[in-house]
């Protein structure tokens, strides 16, 4: 019941941070999505995700904000407007109406087939000694992902500092 | 039921948002709220009503926890949609620079 | 710190970060030895102890900051971050094979148990920690220089 409220407020805030004209204001809309999903988190009882999303949520506001203060864009609607919104609005009621005809066949909320998990609940804690389940798997079971998330990060270290350098050069005499 | 229903409504807001707007931050803000639509749906995928979260206690019974399975792979994929966010602001700010607005019908010319 | 009023946020501001920061670093630096008992782990502790630095920077200025963590330190540390959790995922070969888990298990709830995995999230704090904050430094000293 609470988890309905939360996903009908987060929708009302999507459409307020898609539409309103401010740029800072669709920007603290998207932080209001974020927080409202920790919350969910929070109902779905995962502490470990709760707190990474919302820490990064944090983080992901303050590099948005810096981004878009002090400049903003007057809206202009020109030409084929209407033919524009009305195919798009059509292409998501069709998308809408099949993703509601295949989820009927997930099994339903609440009764999930675990059928993989199982081994890793009973021999979790004898085979690695962790007692946090999740991070047995982040770090044990499948830590190659891991790595590869890591390798991730680096990447887009590396391609901020190549983008935003400003190159200076040494004039020869 | 209705639940995924709802969050795929939120995907598909944030897919509007990619789709029609000029507007380059716009455009960025609808794909964090598809991340953030997709990472929900994964985890209400392995709910399980009056299930403990995934941490063993000394007294509990082992097997009714929900699926951790779900959430280590979400865990993973809230950290990326972080970096990918950090690399298109920083490219969006280069555009700034270089062009003077974020409107992306003006910015249709490839200079060398 | 120096109080230059010039810089930096008002004098409130500054009096709360003195007393918090330190805080904060402590927190994430909690959160990520306590990984495999409570939940938590590398990454979240990683960004609260990134969190931290930018807090230091917005409330001093841009040189308070990079006097404490420069931009050379802050790169060659996340590059030993990386290489310290690679050379760990290379040390499971001298019992078999790619990534096992070959130090000792000791028994549940103790901080000392489980292995490699309280080394790897040391690892991928310290990575992701200042790897975030080379990001936020990056896009700071591009605004000021131009």
């Amino acid at each position: 019941m609470e988890l309905h409220i939360l996903l009908i407020f987060m929708i009302f805030a999507a459409i307020v941070a898609i539409e309103v004209k401010d740029l800072l204001s669709s920007v603290i809309a998207v932080g209001a999505v974020g927080f409202a999903l920790c919350l969910a988190f929070l109902i779905l009882k995962a502490p470990d995700l709760a707190i990474t999303q919302l820490v990064v949520e944090i983080l992901c506001l303050i590099i948005l904000i810096r981004a878009t203060i002090n400049k903003d864009l007057p809206l202009v609607i020109e030409g084929r407007w209407i033919f524009n919104t009305v195919s798009t609005l059509s292409f998501i009621a069709i998308f809408l109406l099949f993703a509601w005809l295949a989820l009927k066949e997930l099994p339903g909320f609440g009764e999930p087939i675990m059928a993989v998990v199982k081994k890793y609940l009973q021999e979790g804690v004898s085979k690695t000694g962790s007692v946090n389940i999740v991070t047995a798997v982040i770090l044990d079971f499948r830590a190659y992902d891991t790595l590869g998330e890591a390798t991730v990060l680096f990447t887009s270290v590396i391609g901020i500092m190549a983008i935003l350098r400003r190159p200076g050069r040494k004039k020869r005499e | 039921m209705t639940l995924y229903f709802l969050c795929l409504m939120l995907f598909c807001v944030g897919l509007y948002g990619v789709l029609r707007k000029r507007n380059l931050v716009k455009i960025i803000v609808g794909l964090g709220i598809m991340e953030y639509a997709m990472n929900l749906f994964f985890v209400l995928l392995g709910y399980r009503f009056d299930g403990r979260a995934p941490i063993v206690a000394r007294d509990q019974n082992i097997l009714n926890m929900v699926d951790p399975l779900p959430q280590a792979l979400v865990l993973t994929s809230i950290v990326i949609g972080l970096a990918v966010t950090a690399l298109i602001i920083s490219i969006a700010i280069r555009i700034y620079e270089k062009y003077g607005t974020f409107d992306i019908t003006k910015i249709k010319k490839l200079k060398g | 710190m120096i109080d230059n009023p010039k810089t930096g946020m008002t004098l409130i501001v500054k009096t709360i970060t003195r007393l918090t920061v330190g805080l904060i670093l402590l927190f994430g630096i909690y959160i990520i030895l306590h990984g495999h008992l409570s939940p938590g782990g590398g990454f979240a502790g990683g960004v609260i102890v990134a969190l931290s630095f930018v807090h230091l920077m917005l409330a001093f200025g841009k040189d308070v900051a990079i006097s404490k963590v420069s931009k050379n330190l802050a790169s060659n540390l996340e590059s030993i971050g990386a290489l310290m959790f690679l050379s760990i995922a290379l040390l499971g070969f001298l019992g078999g094979s790619f990534f096992l888990n070959i130090l000792p298990k000791g028994t549940p709830f103790n901080l000392f148990s489980a292995g490699i995995i309280p080394l790897c999230n040391i690892a991928i704090g310290i990575k992701v920690g200042v790897g975030l904050f080379a990001i936020f430094l990056t896009l700071v000293i591009v605004e000021k220089s131009k």
